[in-house]
């Protein structure tokens, strides 16, 4: 990066040091940092969007919609993670492959399915062999995006519908009195009201969410921990700055990273809560409104 | 966002082009010095020079693909790239699901190294990494086997006191040994395992493999292999 650093084995202490942080292989650690910070601000509200499309399904008076929405909830939440961040992206991969084979190439008589094998004929492929490693990094993290949305998502539709159910329905009730519609009760009533009954379930799982974050290298995405493990290895002079395991030290850098990320989600969480307390009949709300009189 | 601006353009660019398939070469990238990434963040290492000049050779638009060597075989077969070329072994296991080309490093030695010569490596703990010949060697020699799912971990084992040795290839090894200010030493002679290292394929890609077959015949007949292979792991290494 600096014209100092062009021969390393010359350089001492700090010099070295400077030079050491700032390789090409560093940037793309520092990089990664920006990948899971993404991740995290563009999965929190597709999931959060799961979630509330989740529970709206699973309190439908449609008996065909309400098996949607708890069949998912169920389905996703009794899978451990790790199997569904293993299997699920795979055969999301291969159906998407599988469906542009259909489209694209309808003229091609060999098997898609050769024992293990999984081919497609060329144009079909997604993104396309020809494209920049860029592309495939694209897609591959927005797999990621896809599937921490959902199963995030089927958590989250269950928080919110506890939530919904929390409303008092003395509130609803009044709303109905007024003459509003199902649909404006639901509108201007019980959806305002409902997320401080929401919140605490849902700060759990976004606090989760962060620490889940080192998955996205099951999904070929290279995130910190997978740089923090490469960078810190023992390197012998087949490298430039060779050095011995320094594992650790990176290691306390992540620690420092994702306690930080906590702090500040705690903070945020808090002022978020007396927010979303103000003027209900919750205890909170009460309290907050005796503090002012 | 100066790369992505970069690479938008370079699409752009090529998309006009007629459909020349690139071929994506799969590598896990933490092997030094067959493959590993460099300073800069490159795949760098002996089979760069290899596949690069391969690639040359063989008249094919190449582009390198890291990825963990847990799922190295199963990405290769959904698809995720159309070789790999990362120090894997030629066995008879491997090549129930796999295709292999004609081996570019002739059969070497695997050795064990740990802090002293006279461990007795048949009841020792010994790490080897997952998913190697080693590892199975392992298995097989009455050791207590412990995995790893990176070479450099398993070596970092021995450092930390969770095994007695490592088992691995001793081209691997050699600098490691050389580095460690004698902390290391090499324990017992070398251990010839497999057939030699080559590319490993799709079954049903015969085309790219008998291309490929023909570059490294040609590498081998004009001496080039040869070269790459003393630049990498020394002169006294095994040649053709």
């Amino acid at each position: 990066m600096f014209s100092s650093c062009a021969d390393p084995s010359t350089l001492q202490g700090l010099n070295w040091l400077m030079c050491y942080l700032t390789t090409g292989k560093h940037l793309d650690f520092y990089w990664s940092f920006v990948t899971v910070l993404t991740l995290l601000a563009v999965t929190a509200p597709v999931a959060l969007a799961f979630g509330f499309g989740g529970a709206m399904l699973a309190r439908s008076h449609h008996l065909v919609l309400r098996i949607i929405g708890k069949g998912y909830t169920a389905m996703v939440r009794g899978v451990p993670d790790i199997v569904f961040f293993l299997f699920f992206v795979i055969a999301l991969d291969q159906g998407i492959e599988w469906v542009m084979h259909q489209a694209r190439c309808p003229d091609w008589t060999d098997p898609i399915r050769n024992g293990l094998e999984f081919r497609v004929c060329p144009q079909a492929k997604v993104p396309p062999n020809s494209a920049a490693q860029v592309w495939h990094s694209v897609y591959g993290f927005a797999l990621a995006v896809v599937t921490f949305a959902l199963v995030f998502g089927a958590f989250a539709a269950n928080v919110i519908y506890g939530a919904m159910q929390a409303v008092p329905r003395a509130q609803l009730e009044t709303a109905e009195a007024y003459g509003m519609s199902q649909g404006q009760v639901f509108r201007r009533v019980l959806v305002p009201q409902m997320w401080i009954y929401a919140l605490p379930g849902l700060s759990n799982l976004w606090l989760i969410l962060i620490k889940a974050t080192p998955l996205l290298f099951l999904l070929g995405v290279q995130d910190i921990v997978y740089w923090a493990r490469e960078l810190g290895g023992a390197k012998t002079s087949a490298f430039s700055y060779p050095h011995p395991d320094w594992r650790l030290y990176y290691f306390l850098g992540l620690l420092v990273f994702y306690l930080l990320m906590t702090r500040i989600s705690e903070v945020f969480l808090t002022r978020l809560q007396n927010r979303l307390s103000h003027g209900q009949a919750t205890a909170a709300g009460e309290a907050q409104r005796k503090a002012a009189a | 966002m100066k790369k992505l601006i970069l690479t938008t353009a370079l699409l752009a660019l090529t998309a006009g082009t007629s459909f020349a398939d690139t071929i994506r070469m799969g590598t896990e990238g933490a092997y030094p010095p067959y493959n590993f990434i460099n300073d800069n963040g490159e795949v760098d290492g002996f089979e760069r020079d290899l596949g690069d000049e391969l690639c040359a050779r063989a008249a094919l638009t190449c582009e390198w693909v890291t990825t963990d060597w847990d799922s190295i075989i199963p990405n290769l077969q959904s698809g995720n790239y159309d070789l790999i070329i990362a120090g894997m072994s030629i066995t008879a296991e491997r090549k129930e699901v796999l295709a292999f080309t004609q081996n570019y490093i002739p059969p070497t030695a695997s050795a064990y190294i740990g802090l002293s010569a006279d461990i007795d490596v048949s009841t020792a703990v010994v790490s080897a990494q997952t998913g190697t010949i080693q590892a199975a060697h392992v298995a097989q020699s009455g050791a207590t086997l412990l995995e790893f799912a990176t070479p450099d971990e398993s070596v970092a084992a021995v450092r930390n006191g969770e095994s007695d040795a490592v088992f691995a290839d001793k081209d691997f090894l050699v600098p490691i040994q050389a580095e460690s200010n004698g902390q290391f030493s090499f324990i017992g002679g070398d251990v010839p395992l497999g057939d030699g290292i080559g590319i490993g394929l799709r079954k049903s890609d015969t085309e790219l493999k008998a291309t490929l077959d023909e570059a490294i015949d040609s590498m081998k007949a004009d001496g080039s292999l040869n070269d790459l292979i003393k630049k990498w792991f020394g002169e006294d290494a095994i040649t053709y």
